[in-house]
Formats: structure tokens, sequence, C-alpha cells
């Protein structure tokens, strides 16, 4: 064609790759946390003065807290990550980082994922680092620790990617940060009792495996599909 | 520009239009837009300029009429990373340097051969405040930092919503001395401004919008 006579060779240079992309878009998001990495500490302290209330309320004593360790750290640790949720995408719609993103040659959906992955690296993985100390609050054995471990490890980026989608649809609106913990917190149900599901076999000598399979199964479906749904959500939220 | 006239518009739109909630923005647009050449998109507050050019960026959806680019219809992964839009949100993070905001935009895009993060900020006006956060700069100095983003990523189309609000006379200078630039290169660009806008590369063509 006639046109590609003006110099086009030396300008349409092929854009880099998707893995040059996602570091890039990765480390955007981790240096910004860093940047204000007093936030970071916030849903922190909130779910150790949250959990230090249940024994303030209920009273010392063992057997009662023992029951309900495993479900009150998942429900503050879900509590905690919904503090921090509102913020995923409102900051980059404000300064038109947006924009520029749906423009770049570059798959949204999986420079979303990014940003959920840096999200859930600055906002979950610090409240499962102190989550051994959260369930010693509440005198959890020690033996099942790991079990409820690898039930936050696998139940919170379950929800980050849920709570993505739903931050993603409730872009548009004002005030949407009592609106997204009504929509939010129904869908964590079936993340919830499977998650305490294991901790309480685990607790009763039982297998646990099962309800863990399940989380991941649940997991897998999430990471494929909540990018996508984030990336046409928030493509209908900027065409306003 | 017989030469020019001979070769495929880069983008053209015939009886363009949009519609928002059935009610037309802006009334059937017809033009045509060259490499090398600069439409200056003029009309009232309200005419949907913008609108305009977020629909050409792809921001907002397809209206009525057809587009094209290099003579197809205009396909958004076929383009994806040819077309610039700057709009009144300067897509800069706050917290990052320009040095930052910068490296970020090559990482999604590519750079210019030739260019490096460094001297295209040198080049802009903005040496010694590579590494200040963008939330201290003035907002000539932002307005700069995000004009570096498009001379330094390669894209042949640029969309730019009031570039010289904000800036100084050395600043709108600066903006006209990039566009010149760019349209040399055998780029293209639509500008939407108020005020009027003294270009030294020919009269540029006009598309004029109307409510």
């Amino acid at each position: 064609m006639a046109a590609s006579r003006d110099g086009s060779a030396c300008m349409d240079k092929h854009p880099p790759g998707l893995a040059a992309a996602c570091a890039a878009m990765l480390r955007r998001d981790l240096t910004l946390a860093w940047r204000r990495r007093g936030d970071i500490a916030m849903p922190v302290l909130y779910a150790l003065i949250v959990t230090m209330l249940f024994p303030f309320a209920l009273g010392p004593e063992d057997t009662l807290l023992q029951r309900i360790a495993g479900g009150v750290v998942l429900v503050t640790v879900l509590l905690a990550m919904l503090l921090a949720l509102d913020a995923m995408f409102s900051s980059d719609i404000e300064d038109g980082s947006l924009e520029q993103l749906v423009l770049a040659p570059q798959p949204l959906a999986l420079m979303l994922g990014m940003k959920i992955l840096a999200h859930w690296i600055t906002t979950a993985l610090p409240l499962i680092v102190i989550a051994p100390l959260m369930a010693a609050m509440l005198h959890l054995p020690g033996a099942v620790i790991p079990v409820l471990l690898l039930a936050l490890l696998l139940a919170t980026p379950l929800l980050s990617l849920l709570g993505a989608v739903l931050v993603a649809l409730t872009a548009g609106t004002r005030r949407s940060g009592m609106l997204l913990a009504l929509m939010l917190l129904p869908l964590c149900v079936p993340a919830v009792i499977f998650a305490a599901g294991a901790v309480a076999a685990a607790q009763q000598g039982l297998p646990w495996l099962a309800p863990i399979a399940w989380l991941a199964a649940a997991l897998v479906l999430a990471v494929v599909l909540a990018p996508l749904a984030c990336a046409a959500a928030l493509r209908i939220a900027l065409d306003a | 520009m017989t030469a020019a006239s001979t070769t495929v518009p880069l983008l053209e739109a015939r009886a363009l239009s949009f519609h928002r909630q059935d009610e037309p923005v802006f009334a059937p647009l017809d033009f045509r837009l060259l490499a090398g050449e600069l439409a200056l998109v003029e009309g009232d507050n309200g005419s949907g300029k913008t609108t305009l050019l977020r629909m050409l960026a792809g921001l907002l959806h397809r209206g009525a009429g057809e587009l094209l680019w290099r003579g197809e219809a205009l396909q958004r992964d076929q383009c994806a990373g040819e077309i610039l839009f700057l709009g009144h949100q300067l897509g800069l993070k706050a917290d990052l340097s320009p040095r930052e905001n910068l490296r970020i935009a090559v990482g999604l895009h590519g750079a210019r051969e030739g260019l490096s993060v460094a001297s295209v900020l040198a080049d802009i006006g903005l040496r010694g405040y590579e590494d200040e956060p963008v939330r201290r700069l003035s907002a000539g100095q932002k307005k700069r930092a995000a004009l570096a983003r498009l001379v330094l990523l390669p894209a042949r189309l640029w969309l730019l919503d009031e570039p010289y609000a904000n800036l100084d006379r050395a600043g709108i200078a600066l903006v006209n001395a990039l566009i010149e630039r760019h349209t040399d290169a055998g780029g293209a660009a639509m500008v939407t401004s108020h005020g009027t806008v003294s270009f030294h590369g020919g009269e540029p063509r006009r598309i004029r919008m109307h409510g």
C-alpha cells in the first residue's frame, strides 16, 4: 500500500512482550503501594483489633474460643480485605491512568490481573502473615494453623478476584463502598463455608482436603474469568 | 500536499455521529486525515469535541457512520498503540516521578527508536524534576510530563484534547513544536482548542463541530 511510503517502518515498532508489560504493571502497583505503605498497615491493625475484641466480648473460655477461632479469623480477614478493596481501581479512574491502560497495545484483562495480583500482595499477604498471631489469640491449636493458612492462601485471592469484578462494576457510582460490601459479602459465603469447613474438619481430626480442593477449583475458575469480567466492566464504566 | 493526497488517509470518517441516550451529541461529520497532517477540531463548549476524540481513541463506543483506519474499517486491536489520547486527566500517577511514569508507559507501549526517558524529559523542559513526585509539580509541569509520553511512545495519531490548557507562552510554543515535529515525521494529530493556534507548517485542516 502506498501509505507505507512515509516512514512508517521506523514508527510502527512492535509493542513490548507480555512478560515485560506484566512486569511493568506489577512493579508500578507495588511501587505505588510502597509509597503509601501506611495504608498497608491499616487492614492489618484492623484485623488484629477485631480479633482481640472477641475474647473480651465472649470471655476467655478456652473451649468456646477454640471452637469459633477458625471462623473468626476468616471473617475478620475478609472484612479487613473489604476495607482496602474500594481503592483498587478508583485512583486509576480519577487520574486517567485507566484510560491510558485501556489504550495500551496490551490485553486489558491481563494487565488488570496484574493489578489484582499486586493488590492481593499488598493487602491479603500481610493479613495471612499475621493470621497465626490472630489464631493464637483465640487459642487455636498449633496443629490446625497450617490448614488455616492453606485455606487463607486459597480463599483470599478468590475474594480479591471477586471483589475486583464488583469494584469494576461499581466503578462509576458514588459512595460505592457500602454498596460494594452489600454485593460482595453474599458472594463470599461459599468461600467462607469451605475455608471454615476445612479448618473445622482439621480441628476435629477429620480429612480436610475436600473443602480445600473446592476452594482451589473456585480459585482456578476466578483466575480465568474475573480479569475478563473486570476488563469488560471497566470498559463500560469508561464508555459514558 | 499533492503527493500526500494520492495516499490512503490515515483516518477517515464518513457521516460519523454519536448518540448519548438517543440524543445526538454532534451532527454527522465527514473528514479525512492524512499522515503528516494536523486537524483542528473547533466548536463551542458542549459541541462534542471531547466526545469525538474519546470515540476516535476507542474509549467510547462507536456511533453511527463509518470510520476507516488506513482505508479499512477501524478495529481496536489493529490500531492499538498507534493512537494516543491526551485528555483533561493526564494519566500520570501523582505518587510516582515523571521518570517512573514514563518507564511504565514504555513498558506497555515500547519507545520510539533512538529516544530514552531521560533525553525526552530533558528535551521537554523537565530537567531537574525527573525524580520529583508528579504531585509536587506545577500544573504546567504535569502537562509537560504528559506531553513527554506522547513524544516517547511510538504512536502515529495523537488525539489532544485542549493541550494548551495550563501552559505558559513557552509551553504553547512547545506543544506547537512537538506537533510540527510529529507531523513532519509522518504522524498526524487532532487537536481541540478554543484559542487560535498559530502553526508554521501551512494551514491546518479544520473540523467544525455543531452541537
